[in-house]
């Protein structure tokens, strides 16, 4: 609580929009009683979470500092959740729909960042913003200040409709029928605290992209999207509408949206979706919450049964006046130019502007204009910076920006005769970064710096990534340029790797009885066609060696594409094989932690590497060599698996990456029993009884899921796979192999393994 | 007018001769030892941005970094926690917590980083306890120069508006006319 919270809460009054204001008091008043204790800690979490306050690490008030985990000396208070200390700073994820920022909210970004936070604005994967180090105490005044610019954090976080995200380009895009903007404004403020959204048992990610074939709405990997389109409807007239996906997502195991309706007119919008929720509300899973999100109640049920669901429950909706209230006028709001369109002026041997403009400016579909992408390095800008950008925002445009899932941002609506001005005033402030969404621009979530998930640092390696293809960014060939590197901390994929052209997530493995930090490198990814497809894991690499990774790889690519050859075609051409065989030699030849400590500890961060507060156990010689055998068995197995993926062997693939489960499942069972046969049954079994039952496999945070993937696994053994299953398939055995090597080193860390009698 | 949430930069004296990413070390030893008052969380490392925070070593109370906002390095104390007391108190306070980190960053870096005696800053961390205006700026100038004048004596010191526009945080730089010990 700051001195100045009732100067800024008067200062305020008349300011924030009642609903908003309202709001904020509640979530005022319930702090007030979380801290006397009158509301249950659970209910607490779940409150702050709707309302954008997350947590981060080391809230639990343990912190690793290189040599054993201490606790952090906070004071004794009421928790702000189960487990969560009440002073640990936390994280405040701001909602911002379809991306859309004006330049007095980019002042009052400016404002809180320095205020509250340490300084920096952070634009997330989804078009939100983010500051961290927050105390929870100072939320409900951060909350009324950006109220009264119009913006909310509710349901940034939490089991709710998340931001509402859209193309970037919207309105100015040489492909798209209309302008998607306003029916994501209007979706996004309809399905605000709506009723029927309350009852979800996990987050809801909605997403819009004005055309099928560019990625920038990334429809299919939501919980539900809408392309654009037009079609001629009764009366001749062409008539506006959206093809409408479900249950697409990354997380852990990665889906594909499916086809809800193939046009549903503009006016359907709000109905159906509010239909959607209804029907997720009502039967989605609520007490498993890692099988919850939209997309297993669509799995579980077939998109066909889905959908008849959600239309006859539309037919019982009562009527809302605000389904087309809301899209009354819609198109007035289009936005325009604020000066006259124009040509580019010649560069005059300005080579910084050359470069500039060939990597962040494109042309809009509306002649005479341009937009200009700002590359922000890991998605992260200043205060000062903000304030500057507001006023070119000002300076150059009617006063409109958009955020991007890219963690830029971009500026529409720029005459091209202004071009060099532009440049020249976004360099004064160190926002001319060249670049943007090419190689050099790497994507990353927050990892371990601040999330409680983190395994490896992202942020990291992204930072590191960034310097070095910076440094040689002349040298690359215009192919490389052009491929998206995203870096998640964990399997979780905030960071989209299934998505891009080469993906990387945080793992763990032991070398030398410490442990190391490693990616998990992934082929295959698409960022086109709206993240067309998705990667598979090819091999986990020590951190510290990942930029060599990726000079391997983009050499291998460059030498051998064929004229013309996107990457992802590169990848289905070649296969997976002899990238994986151009890595491996970077999983040998390891220094020792004398010789080189720094390769034990991750990028970024010079504390000897730990997960969690798992201390470095003593290596019991002969088991783990069995064990490690057999994991680099289940490791071959689960890439073999992708590989049979890859040439359309479907029944191998899944047979295959079954057979990688029950492998990695033996390697655990042998370190307690060594007689364990080949039996899948038998491996089953004793599995079960010795670390499902007994909840030594359980993962902290997702639970029991690895193994119920294995189980489920083991019970469907013989089915027939489509390439749906197969993909499926692939991607748990892989995560549960990473789960088996976690619980090795929980047992390891333990003082002596149980046996069975 | 109440000066609470002070922010007190010492300005390294000429350029940075250290890299700044050997600071992370240095902050992540000082949370494992909780080695200055209040309690010490994390270490921010941002670098990567330009003319940023820095390093950040992050706390409950107070935050303290080696920060390069404004493209000026300096190591900085941010008071997070209200402060009873007068506003003499609240700066003396603030001052002595940026005078023990910069002793402590001088001796690990011994003949590498060394911090003016002669360049500082104040500035208040809320815009409504006090905005960045002239008024503010005459309504709190005797009692900066009070506390100054009480600290170094007689020899004197400049003081001028850190910002002039009003959207930044109210903040003086001092200039003293001769070297200050650092607070203790």
């Amino acid at each position: 609580m700051k001195t100045s919270d009732k100067l800024w809460k008067d200062l305020l009054n008349g300011k924030v929009p009642e609903q908003l204001g309202q709001e904020v008091d509640q979530f005022e008043t319930e702090i007030g009683l979380r801290k006397q204790g009158k509301i249950e800690e659970k209910v607490f979490a779940e409150t702050r979470l709707r309302r954008g306050a997350y947590g981060q690490r080391y809230d639990n008030g343990q912190r690793y500092d290189g040599t054993e985990s201490r606790k952090l000396p906070f004071a004794d208070k009421p928790t702000k959740g189960p487990g969560t200390v009440w002073d640990a700073p936390g994280m405040l994820r701001i909602k911002v729909p379809f991306g859309g920022l004006n330049p007095r909210q980019l002042e009052v970004m400016a404002e809180l960042a320095e205020e509250y936070s340490d300084g920096i604005a952070h634009v997330t994967t989804r078009q939100d913003f983010q500051l961290h180090f927050i105390h929870i105490e100072n939320t409900p005044t951060i909350m009324r200040r950006l109220a009264a610019v119009g913006i909310t954090t509710r349901e940034a976080c939490g089991n709710a409709v998340r931001n509402v995200t859209a193309c970037p380009l919207a309105g100015v895009c040489h492909d798209e029928p209309f302008d998607v903007t306003p029916y994501s404004k209007a979706l996004a403020w309809f399905l605000m605290g709506h009723p029927d959204t309350m009852e979800f048992g996990r987050k809801f990610k909605p997403a819009f992209s004005g055309c099928a074939q560019h990625a920038c709405g990334l429809v299919q990997m939501h919980d539900i999207g809408y392309t654009a389109l037009v079609r001629p409807g009764a009366d001749g007239k062409l008539q506006r509408g959206f093809k409408i996906v479900v249950g697409g997502g990354l997380g852990p195991v990665p889906r594909q949206a499916r086809i809800l309706t193939e046009f549903a007119p503009v006016e359907e919008m709000l109905p159906l979706t509010q239909a959607v929720c209804r029907v997720f509300g009502k039967h989605g899973e609520k007490k498993n919450r890692n099988g919850a999100r939209i997309k297993f109640l669509v799995d579980k049920w077939g998109i066909e049964k889905f959908r008849e669901e959600v239309f006859a429950t539309r037919k019982e909706l009562r009527e809302d006046p605000r389904w087309l209230g809301m899209l009354q006028d819609i198109e007035k709001e289009e936005e325009g130019p604020l000066h006259p369109p124009g040509q580019l002026p010649a560069f005059g041997g300005n080579d910084r502007l050359y470069e500039w403009v060939k990597g962040n400016v494109r042309d809009q579909r509306q002649a005479g204009y341009v937009t200009a992408a700002i590359n922000l390095p890991l998605g992260d800008i200043t205060a000062d910076q903000l304030r500057s950008l507001a006023d070119i925002v000002a300076k150059y445009t009617r006063g409109t920006i958009r955020t991007t899932v890219e963690q830029n941002f971009l500026i529409r609506w720029i005459s091209k005769t202004d071009v060099p001005a532009l440049f020249a005033d976004l360099d004064r402030v160190e926002l001319a970064a060249p670049g943007a969404t090419s190689i050099v621009d790497v994507t990353s979530c927050p990892g371990t710096d601040t999330c409680k998930l983190g395994i490896s640092s992202s942020r990291g390696l992204g930072g590191e990534l960034r310097n070095q293809l910076v440094a040689k960014s002349y040298q690359l060939d215009e192919a490389v340029k052009g491929l998206h590197i995203k870096v998640s901390g964990c399997f979780n994929s905030c960071g989209g790797h299934y998505v891009s052209d080469l993906g990387f997530y945080g793992v763990s493995r032991t070398i030398n009885g410490y442990k190391v930090p490693h990616f998990q490198v992934l082929l295959g990814g698409e960022w086109e066609h709206n993240a067309g497809s998705y990667g598979l894991p090819i091999i986990a690499i020590p951190s510290k060696r990942v930029p060599a990774a990726v000079d391997f790889v983009t050499e291998f690519y460059v030498k051998n594409r064929l004229k013309d050859e996107r990457f992802h075609a590169f990848v289905k051409r070649v296969g997976k094989g002899p990238v994986r065989a151009l890595l491996e030699p970077l999983n040998q030849n390891f220094p020792t932690h004398e010789a080189d400590p720094g390769f034990y500890s991750d990028w970024g961060d010079p504390r000897q590497y730990s997960i969690g507060d798992i201390g470095i156990g003593e290596c019991a010689g002969e088991v783990v060599s069995r064990y490690q055998f057999e994991m680099t068995a289940a490791e071959r197995l689960v890439f073999e698996a992708g590989q049979h993926l890859d040439q359309d062997r479907l029944q191998a693939a899944g047979e295959t990456a079954y057979a990688a489960f029950l492998r990695a499942a033996k390697a655990l069972v042998q370190i307690q029993f060594d007689d364990v046969s080949n039996d899948p049954d038998e491996i089953v079994a004793e599995f079960k009884e010795r670390f499902f039952d007994t909840q030594v496999f359980f993962d902290p945070f997702v639970g029991p899921k690895f193994a119920n993937d294995f189980f489920a696994a083991h019970a469907v053994r013989g089915e027939k796979f489509t390439a749906d299953t197969t993909h499926h398939r692939i991607a748990e055995a892989q995560l549960f192999i990473e789960a088996v090597h976690n619980c090795y080193n929980k047992l390891r860390s333990a003082p002596a393994p149980a046996t069975k009698a | 007018m109440e000066l609470q949430y002070l922010v007190a930069k010492i300005y390294v004296d000429g350029d940075l001769r250290i890299d700044p990413v050997s600071v992370v070390n240095v902050f992540h030893r000082l949370v494992a030892q909780q080695a200055l008052p209040g309690v010490l969380v994390d270490v921010a490392e941002l670098l990567h941005v330009p003319a940023g925070p820095g390093v950040v070593l992050v706390g409950v109370e107070a935050d303290y970094a080696l920060d390069h906002t404004s493209h000026h390095w300096g190591v900085l104390y941010r008071r997070k926690a209200p402060l009873a007391g007068t506003n003499a108190d609240r700066i003396r306070q603030a001052l002595q917590a940026a005078g023990q980190i910069a002793r402590l960053l001088e001796a690990e870096f011994p003949g590498q980083l060394t911090f003016s005696r002669t360049d500082f800053s104040l500035t208040v961390n809320d815009r409504v306890l006090a905005a960045n205006t002239p008024a503010t700026f005459a309504a709190t100038r005797p009692e900066l120069e009070a506390y100054l004048q009480g600290w170094l004596g007689r020899a004197g010191s400049t003081l001028a508006l850190l910002e002039s526009d009003p959207r930044q945080r109210f903040g003086v730089r001092v200039q003293t006319a001769v070297p200050f010990d650092l607070p203790a």
